[in-house]
């Protein structure tokens, strides 16, 4: 007699699930593959190469063909002519040439050693080349009446290049020199600064200003929905027509914001908020260095993604149960109280997850500083730092670096986020 | 007259109220009128007071239509004598009718909002418990008043600004009054460049023809990941599920750079076919993330029924599972729209060439001190009004659908 095992292993079934599942994860799979993690580690490789913008287009033959001289009967000779530039100045390339096709009738007559015709086909061999290489070839033809009676251009057809041109991306050439130069640069570390002042500061205000707003609406009155909808427009709108809102509103000279505090007196200059660095401000005689871009985009910050905060601390509201409250209320519990007893621990969990995320979003955002400022009076940050160095200076590899520092502060940020966050906040 | 804490209380509240509405309102009347004026905020600050211990002293028992209406006269004299008979700052011969209805206004909302502040405090003392009342009262009123401004006013201003022209706002950053006499072709001039000089027709096709293709697209990747996430059993499901959203975690700006280069060489970079590899790569993650989690609350008796009944998985899929979550696909469909119709980074990387900008690329070429900021604006209204339309017309299921996933009951 024998027992009943339990089955071991995958079954078939099982399996045929399994390989069900993958295949509908492949699709993903591999377009994030593609543009995601790929980039990624590409970034890691690209940060150590000395690579700039101009380099991504490789070396190549630039060719000019035309045709010297008038063919009018059978037997009458011209001059083809291949002008042959290299397009780098200081690249070279390696057994270049190219292949053309002669329109019908035409026929290459005498010898050139850099060129063979079969056929209509003529296949031309430069050797290696160096950067700034220019030379014309030139060849005689001959014409016969097939090309009389149908005479084309050889222009018309375009010779195909061949070379080999070194890719400074794919090539092994690695250097440390972006790396030193971004931690040599003296600005580095305080674009670092303004980076996680922007990112604490931005992803507090937003989570204040949530908090606050899902206050507002957690009583039931006329026009609340309606209310809700306006509130999420900071949210909802382009960051480009928003962003450019705010730089009319706050504009120095034609400003409407700058106009109203003028006018109910509180400043006498208008205020230029987002060029000016930084105000001294006078308290009992303590002078402080307040940054008046940086606030300003913080505020920008805080405007634009309150609702987000706002819509999720509202819903967790709305599900805490109501008889929590009337309890307290019997027992005498005052309105603030029961905010600071019952709904704040109640709102604990989502304002973390909320934190969090808002956290690493915040550093991660790069257009909304961009648009505002440019990075310009002091609101530098990290992101924006990769596009000036990437992009403005034109020195890809720097900028890699820079985003690698971004993504290993991040990295980083989230280890300890995960280490020390509680354990049920999904 | 008794004085206590009660009384105090109520002088703050009326005063805070005078202030605030003073404030509002004279902005308010300016920024419609296009007349300037200082406001007397100090005497609507009294005037609010006085008004407040008035109602607390009069008003709180045997009332009727006459008591209810006095603080409001009470703020009317108050204010008109303390501001010498300008209650505005203004004469009363400039835009008077304007002036009339913003000093109604004032009264009436002062009145209303000193009334649902103190309406059963009654003249006493108060302990903790009504103070608080009160002080959230009071906080609640005025947050939602400062709220509505704050997030009002920069959409008013991209409005109105477009419909100016450069001169009369260097002239009075204030005054965006609207003169219809003028005619409505000279009103919309700014929109009508647009459309005509610039482009902006095509942009706003390429801005909804992306949008469009990258929901399609996440959609179709996201549905079957989603569903084998929630439904199958394979090792790494798990993992996945909650892994999935660290993608959507990568900065944008560190991709950047290789795809820049890597779509450079192989002529992807300066087409729309580029942002659609992008965008959705961007998207699925958390598409696959939020319909997981909907798919998961789906009771899976219904389906398991099907595929007894002879249904293929596909089948189960589109006839079961699809119809059922509708809502779901709605939200995160509006969410993938909205995030793909506001992209700018990669938009304004990757595109050069002007027939292919996105209503993003679009906007930000008009940045530049030879275009006037009218045009600027007119092409952030043109910007913003799909996704904000859209958005109204489908808030609720994005609401819902955002939040579900995240909120336990």
């Amino acid at each position: 007699m024998t027992t009943a095992t339990p089955p071991r292993g995958i079954g078939p079934l099982a399996r045929r699930e399994m390989r069900l599942a993958y295949g509908m994860l492949l699709p993903t799979f591999i377009i994030v593959l593609a543009v995601v993690l790929g980039p990624l580690i590409a970034n890691f490789w690209i940060s150590f190469k000395p690579v700039q913008l101009a380099d991504l287009r490789p070396a190549s033959l630039l060719i000019n063909e035309r045709l010297r001289g008038n063919l009018v009967q059978p037997g009458d000779k011209a001059v083809l002519e291949y002008r042959i530039r290299n397009s780098s100045r200081d690249k070279k390339i390696e057994s270049a040439g190219f292949r053309d096709i002669l329109p019908a009738g035409l026929t290459v007559v005498g010898a050139n050693s850099q060129c063979v015709q079969s056929g209509d086909r003529l296949e031309c061999k430069l050797g290696d080349i160096d950067g700034g290489f220019r030379d014309r070839i030139r060849l005689d033809v001959s014409a016969d009446q097939t090309y009389l009676s149908n005479p084309i251009n050889p222009r018309q057809k375009k010779p195909d290049v061949f070379g080999k041109a070194d890719n400074i991306l794919t090539n092994s050439q690695f250097t440390l020199d972006n790396f030193k130069r971004v931690f040599s640069s003296s600005e580095f570390w305080t674009v670092l600064k303004v980076s996680i002042y922007y990112t604490i500061f931005g992803t507090v205000g937003a989570l204040v200003l949530g908090l606050f707003a899902a206050q507002l609406l957690n009583t039931v009155f006329p026009f609340r929905n309606i209310l809700r909808g306006i509130f999420l427009f900071p949210y909802v709108a382009p960051v480009i027509a928003v962003a450019f809102t705010w730089v009319v509103l706050l504009d120095p000279f034609s400003g409407t914001l700058n106009s109203i505090l003028q006018q109910m007196g509180v400043v006498d200059e208008p205020i230029n908020f987002f060029g000016q660095r930084s105000v001294p401000l006078n308290f009992f005689g303590l002078t402080i260095e307040f940054p008046v871009a940086l606030t300003t985009v913080i505020a920008f910050e805080a405007w634009r993604y309150f609702p987000l905060s706002f819509l999720f601390i509202l819903a967790r509201m709305q599900s805490i149960s109501s008889e929590m409250y009337e309890a307290a209320e019997i027992d005498g519990a005052t309105p603030l109280q029961q905010f600071w007893y019952i709904s704040l621990p109640q709102l604990f969990g989502i304002l973390a997850v909320l934190f969090l995320l808002r956290f690493i979003w915040t550093f991660n955002k790069f257009d909304d500083i961009f648009l505002l400022t440019g990075g310009a009076a002091g609101t530098r940050t990290l992101t924006v730092d990769v596009y000036e160095q990437a992009f403005a200076v034109s020195n890809l590899g720097a900028g890699a670096a820079v985003a690698v520092v971004v993504f290993i502060v991040l990295l980083s940020f989230s280890i300890v986020f995960f280490k020390f966050s509680p354990e049920d906040d999904g | 007259m008794r004085l206590n804490n009660g009384f105090f209380a109520a002088l703050i509240c009326g005063a805070i109220w005078g202030f605030i509405w003073m404030v509002v309102i004279s902005v308010l009347f300016m920024l419609i009128s296009g007349e300037i004026t200082r406001p007397p905020v100090g005497s609507a600050t009294l005037a609010g007071m006085l008004a407040a211990g008035f109602y607390l002293w009069f008003c709180s028992d045997d009332r009727n239509w006459f008591r209810d209406a006095v603080p409001g006269i009470l703020v009317f004299f108050v204010l008109t004598t303390l501001s010498g008979g300008k209650p505005l700052g203004l004469d009363f011969s400039v835009a008077t009718s304007w002036q009339i209805l913003a000093l109604a206004l004032f009264i009436g909302v002062t009145a209303l909002s000193i009334h649902l502040c103190l309406s059963g405090m009654g003249n006493r003392h108060l302990n903790r418990y009504q103070l608080e009342h009160l002080l959230i009262r009071m906080l609640k009123g005025v947050g939602f008043t400062i709220f509505t401004v704050v997030v009002a006013l920069p959409f008013y201003v991209m409005i109105m600004t477009s419909l100016k022209s450069q001169q009369s706002l260097l002239a009075n950053p204030l005054d965006f009054s609207l003169d219809f006499s003028q005619g409505l072709g000279v009103l919309f001039r700014s929109y009508i460049e647009l459309f005509t000089e610039f482009n902006f027709g095509t942009f706003l096709i390429n801005s909804a023809i992306v949008s469009v293709a990258t929901v399609i697209l996440t959609l179709l990747f996201a549905v079957p990941g989603a569903y084998a996430v929630a439904r199958l059993r394979f090792p790494g499901q798990a993992f996945l599920s909650r892994s999935i959203l660290l993608i959507y975690m990568v900065p944008a700006i560190v991709l950047v750079i290789p795809l820049y280069a890597v779509f450079s060489q192989i002529g992807l970079r300066n087409t729309l076919t580029g942002l659609l590899f992008v965008y959705p790569a961007t998207t699925i993650p958390v598409a696959l993330y939020m319909l997981q989690g909907y798919f998961r609350g789906l009771p899976s008796e219904l389906e398991e029924a099907g595929l007894m009944d002879g249904l293929t998985r596909l089948g189960v899929i589109l006839k079961i599972t699809l119809p059922l979550s509708l809502p779901a696909l709605a939200s995160v469909a509006l969410y993938v729209f909205m995030i793909a119709w506001n992209e700018f980074l990669f938009a304004f990387m990757f595109l050069d060439s002007v027939e292919i900008f996105t209503l993003s690329r679009g906007v930000v070429s008009l940045n530049s001190s030879e275009v006037p900021r009218q045009h600027l604006m007119a092409g952030s209204v043109i910007a913003t009004i799909p996704v904000l339309v859209i958005f109204l017309w489908f808030e609720r299921f994005l609401v819902s659908g955002l939040t579900a996933g995240s909120v336990k009951g």
